[in-house]
């Protein structure tokens, strides 16, 4: 069994992606996602997730002996990493399945890496 | 981490309580504020949960962001700051258990300030749907068959209305409370009716806001202060009409005549209910239009098939109804009765003066009434319809008369928005008589 990182990609600005939403619309979209979450935690495959600031981040780059700090990424379409997972799964075959009835896919992409285990 | 189970319908209910708890806090002047921050916290919770699972206490944590939001925006504004009371903090909130309720006494006060006597109805039942149910502007657009822009200003007016006015943010003193509940009792029956007389649409928004009116009624009843007979008498009218919501549609969404409905899928739970508040509502010394149209509905609600409806009853009923509360729409009503009792021909009798009311020959009921079932003379248009409708009727069958009995056309979207906006403007009188002025409404559907 291996664990993978699904980094979430949207616009950013939530409220932005979805305009004037009723709170039942919320809910109806947190029940999605918890339809989604539940299955997966039942299988054992959700490790957990975090969500990231809203806002800019920093890129650090050496330059020329001193490190180089930068705003940024900037946000742009569907770029901005809003969040993370970390799934478990055996294979990228499978972590691919699981992700694919994510609702975050209603409002931007998904990207899986697999985790490098460090040998026993 | 489980949304649905812990959240239910934490969302919806927790938009109007923290608004209300808020706009407390903040003064009545800063609902918008309110509104924006309580929506923040909302939109929030959907950028956060969907990672880091539902908090231990939802609504706490709802509460506690836009209470730190609240407090940020008015922090920029120093001049605001000695306004400020004191909030109940939020971890006394995230203390309490889940059914107990806070802000019942803020969500109160604030259907009071939301349905102040100032306001026109219309401006009442959108300030509440927004305020106090938690309905987004095109909820509210959708609900009036309006465009959202429309109810925002409607909004903004009210608002300001509101400030003008300097209404407080109270339950009203016993003294005044007569005035300012049958305020909200008749904001609760028009917001009834809009869910209840339109036949297209969303139909869960629309069930939702008979259910809310029904909410907030019975929001009226657990205080103290406001528990009168006559809140009673309208939860009795509102439950009894809602029990006949899951056999009010067919399939294909048209309205299915009450004497062709599916009894057994009455709400038996709500028919208790209904009857439960009538008779607490029979404690008064005054008989208000609710108190009669309850009766209507429970005489309706109660029979065991359509055959045993007791249509004498009924039309006595009727006639006390016009004692208290006049109305043509109720005349048109009380005439399906005379049919029954007496016959098509003297209901015809009754119903013909109804012609000289203008807003009345635009009303859709009664030509289908007069015409039977030919949809297209539903709807008259033109200077003439009156004299048309007339002598059309003249012209038909008396036996078909009733056969379309409360029936309304089934209308597409935009003739129904086009009747909407004349009604608006036209209709004012038979609105103000004591419904909205659609027919199958809460009064209209026996």
């Amino acid at each position: 069994m291996a664990r993978f990182l699904m980094v979430a990609r949207d616009a950013g600005d939530m409220s932005a992606i979805v305009g004037d939403v009723s709170p039942e619309e919320i809910q109806e979209i947190l029940n999605k996602y918890s339809a989604w979450s539940e299955k997966l935690a039942k299988q054992g495959r959700l490790q957990g997730g975090e969500k990231l600031a809203d806002g800019e981040g920093r890129v650090l780059a050496a330059n020329s002996g001193s490190v180089r700090v930068t705003d940024g990424p900037h946000a742009a379409s569907k770029e901005v990493i809003g969040g993370f997972w970390i799934l478990t799964a055996d294979s990228y075959e499978e972590a691919v399945k699981l992700a694919s009835d994510c609702p975050h896919l209603e409002f931007g992409t998904l990207e899986i890496r697999q985790i490098e285990e460090m040998p026993a | 981490m489980n949304v649905e189970g812990v959240v239910g319908h934490l969302f919806r209910r927790s938009a109007g309580q923290m608004v209300a708890a808020i706009t407390r806090a903040l003064g009545p002047d800063h609902m918008t504020l309110a509104e924006e921050v309580v929506q923040d916290a909302m939109v929030k919770a959907l950028q956060t949960w969907p990672f880091q699972g539902v908090p231990e206490n939802p609504r706490g944590w709802l509460y506690r962001v836009a209470l730190n939001r609240g407090l940020d925006a008015l922090r920029r504004d120093a001049a605001r700051r000695d306004k400020l009371l004191l909030l109940p903090p939020p971890d006394q909130i995230a203390a309490l258990p889940e059914d107990a309720d806070p802000f019942a006494d803020d969500e109160l006060a604030m259907i009071f300030m939301c349905c102040h006597p100032a306001l026109t109805p219309d401006a009442r039942i959108a300030l509440t749907l927004k305020g106090v149910a938690g309905f987004s502007v095109p909820e509210i657009a959708a609900a009036f068959l309006a465009e959202p822009a429309a109810i925002a200003q409607r909004l903004v007016r009210a608002k300001k209305t509101l400030v003008q006015r300097g209404v407080e943010f109270e339950i009203p003193d016993p003294v005044d409370a007569r005035d300012r509940i049958d305020s909200v009792l008749e904001a609760l029956y028009l917001l009834f009716n809009e869910g209840y007389d339109a036949h297209d649409g969303d139909r869960l928004v629309r069930d939702e806001l008979c259910f809310e009116a029904i909410r907030l009624g019975e929001l009226l009843i657990r205080s103290p202060a406001v528990r009168t007979p006559e809140v009673h008498a309208l939860l009795a009218l509102l439950c009894l009409q809602a029990s006949r919501l899951p056999a009010r549609l067919d399939e294909n969404g048209e309205v299915v005549l009450l004497r062709d409905q599916n009894r057994s899928r009455w709400d038996r739970e709500l028919i208790g209910r209904g009857v439960r508040h009538l008779s607490e509502a029979s404690s008064g010394d005054r008989l208000t239009s609710y108190h009669v149209q309850a009766a209507i509905a429970a005489a309706h609600t109660l029979a065991a098939d359509d055959a045993s409806t007791d249509w004498e009853y009924i039309l006595d009923l009727y006639d006390r109804l016009l004692l208290v509360s006049p109305s043509p729409v109720f005349e048109l009503n009380r005439a399906v009765a005379v049919a029954h009792v007496h016959g098509p021909a003297r209901a015809i009798e009754a119903l013909l003066p109804l012609l000289e009311y203008p807003a009345m020959r635009r009303y859709y009921l009664l030509p289908a009434m007069l015409g039977g079932s030919t949809t297209k003379s539903m709807m008259p248009r033109g200077p003439h319809s009156g004299t048309t409708l007339r002598s059309s009727c003249r012209a038909m069958p008396l036996s078909g008369a009733f056969s379309s009995e409360n029936a309304p056309p089934s209308t597409n979207r935009s003739r129904r928005r086009a009747a909407r906006v004349q009604e608006d403007r036209e209709f004012s009188s038979v609105r103000e008589s004591g419904g909205s002025a659609e027919g199958d409404a809460v009064r209209a559907q026996p």
